[in-house]
């Protein structure tokens, strides 16, 4: 007996160090990024030491003042604020009504909206591109927005929100349109504040998405000060377009460090939202 | 009575249009005009440094047939996702297996497989260029302890394709993991059961009821990860930008090259839609399995 207990805890051990070995490509890079963040330029290559010689703190003041960074990272605040803030409000609106509301053409209009989660923005950049140039709208933010807003990301919530209003009983909304509230006052006053546990998966993955976005601010904004912070990552190269290792992982951690923190934080939620959307290809 | 019952559901109606009009009038015109704009580039000839537009019928398309590079980078799609799909399935399903069940140790572990996929493909690919640097790179240090001389990955052919197939494995297999899990934790308990009083072995069970009871999974997971790596860019922009000499060249990162370096945006246009084509075809096998696998469960 107490062999079989022996045996099952060295198996469990054994599992143990053969998921550590796994594990060690996925956590690696995150150590080796922290750490060359403060390491002097001298010392990002050389011997291989796990932690630095000397903390040279000096590298998060110089990603500051090496490019406009502190621009760049609001930039991509704004940026994926508004696109959050507008998918929610369109995805609940549209969401709601292919739930709820009974007009011609529902299910028609429901499939041209899903088919659009599976169009790849790739496909579509190049005259994306032509209608943003005649419109004048190359290196402002506009183009980033409305794509952020109207491409896949924002089809799928309006899915995610469409089932979400299907699984709330009905009755609710007839007991307050019997008190004599409105349609759209229903919606805004009754329905919406219930549906906050689609809402914020919605808002995580959308907000995620427009944060890591990188093939159309590479495409819309030349401008340095438009920037969003993917393009100013692998912005910190020196006169002949070497990067400048140091200041990126120092760069990079600055940028990566607030979405580790919540992932950490609300790692249940983020996962389920993010494997939900996985599964739309 | 009966006019005010007409006019109150006519009102619903304005309603729901009025809802889902902003949404859909957006897709027209961000999305599915463009879609239909590329199909047209593909037949003009389009410079978009000097703004130049003409007619061009199927020259595109002779010219794509003639393009060595063209061939190439589909070459380098096809060996891109057919060296990143299989090593990802497996890797997932593995690992989904030994995470199955709660404890602290798996959550632990899921946390950790999962942290690259909520980071920035753009922060993921510039450290592993870090790391992947020639002699004074991380991991050929690491290869050099237990003895192996690694090539200067990203400036060698063969190496640089091996590079951006494994980093991009190792940023979205958590992703996969996780929609294993769900399958796994649903495996029937009694036919395992029933398996190991009849005597059969770990490895037997394994072959005969969990890989066949999750192939329904196995091949969603396969379509969804092959439509992703079809359409890889970002990584492959900034970990080798299609190079060493043209080695990594994949298709999206060629259309790109072609509207945006090049100008030659008529001929990117036509690239865009072949794209296109192919992600098309793969979604509607994956609609036709999922609806097949779907009956085969009732």
């Amino acid at each position: 007996m107490s062999r079989a207990k022996a045996l099952r805890a060295a198996g469990k051990g054994l599992s143990v160090a053969a998921l550590s070995v796994a594990g060690l490509p996925f956590v690696f890079p995150f150590w080796w990024m922290l750490t060359s963040a403060v390491k002097s330029p001298g010392d990002v290559f050389g011997r291989l030491s796990l932690l630095p010689s000397k903390c040279r703190w000096d590298n998060f003041a110089e990603i500051f003042s090496y490019q406009p960074f502190a621009r760049h990272y609001l930039n991509s605040l704004c940026i994926a604020a508004v696109v959050t803030a507008a998918t929610i409000l369109l995805a609940s609106l549209s969401g709601y009504a292919f739930a709820r509301v009974r007009f011609r053409g529902r299910s028609a209009l429901f499939l041209v909206l899903l088919s659009s989660m599976m169009m790849p923005a790739e496909v579509t950049i190049i005259p994306n591109f032509f209608m943003m140039k005649q419109w004048r709208l190359i290196d402002t933010h506009v183009p980033l927005v409305i794509l952020g807003v109207f491409g896949a990301q924002g089809a799928f919530s309006a899915f995610v929100m469409r089932q979400y209003f299907l699984s709330m009983p009905k009755e609710l909304e007839e007991a307050a349109r019997i008190d004599g509230l409105g349609r759209l006052s229903t919606f805004a006053r009754i329905i919406l504040p219930l549906a906050t546990p689609a809402i914020s998966a919605t808002a995580i993955l959308t907000a995620l998405d427009a944060w890591n976005s990188f093939l159309q601010p590479l495409i819309f904004i030349n401008d340095l000060n438009k920037f969003t912070l993917p393009l100013s990552l692998n912005n910190f190269r020196d006169a002949y377009g070497s990067p400048v290792w140091h200041l990126q992982m120092a760069a990079t951690a600055v940028s990566v460090i607030p979405i580790l923190l919540f992932y950490v934080c609300a790692q249940r939620k983020i996962i389920n939202a993010m494997v939900f959307s996985g599964m739309k290809g | 009575m009966k006019r005010t019952m007409r006019r109150s559901a006519i009102r619903e109606e304005l309603f729901g249009y009025a809802c889902v009009a902003p949404q859909l009038l957006g897709f027209l015109l961000f999305v599915l005009g463009p879609l239909v704009m590329v199909f047209v580039y593909g037949f003009q000839s389009r410079n978009l440094l000097t703004g130049r537009v003409s007619f061009a019928g199927l020259a595109n398309y002779r010219a794509l047939l003639g393009d060595p590079l063209f061939f190439k980078s589909l070459k380098n799609t096809l060996v891109f996702t057919l060296g990143l799909v299989p090593l990802n399935v497996a890797a997932s399903l593995l690992l989904s297996l030994a995470l199955a069940g709660e404890s602290r140790v798996n959550s632990f572990f899921r946390t950790v497989f999962f942290a690259p996929v909520v980071t920035a493909a753009a922060a993921w690919a510039i450290v592993w260029k870090f790391l992947l640097q020639g002699d004074q790179g991380v991991v050929n240090q690491l290869l050099g302890v237990v003895g192996i001389a690694g090539p200067n990955w990203l400036l060698d052919d063969a190496g640089a394709m091996a590079a951006v197939i494994v980093t991009r494995v190792i940023k979205n297999l958590g992703m996969n993991i996780v929609i294993y899990l769900a399958a796994v934790t649903n495996l029937p308990h009694e036919l395992y059961e029933a398996a190991r009083i009849d005597g059969a072995s770990a490895a037997q069970r394994f072959r005969t009821l969990t890989l066949p009871l999750l192939m329904p999974t196995t091949i969603m997971i396969s379509i969804i990860t092959m439509i992703g790596s079809l359409k890889v860019f970002d990584h492959i922009m900034l970990l080798t930008q299609g190079g060493p000499s043209n080695a990594t060249m994949v298709l999206v990162y060629y259309i790109y090259f072609q509207g945006f370096k090049v100008f030659r945006t008529g001929y990117a246009s036509a690239l865009a839609t072949i794209l296109f084509a192919i992600v098309l075809g793969l979604t509607f096998a994956q609609w036709r399995l999922g609806k097949r696998l779907s009956y085969q469960e009732e």
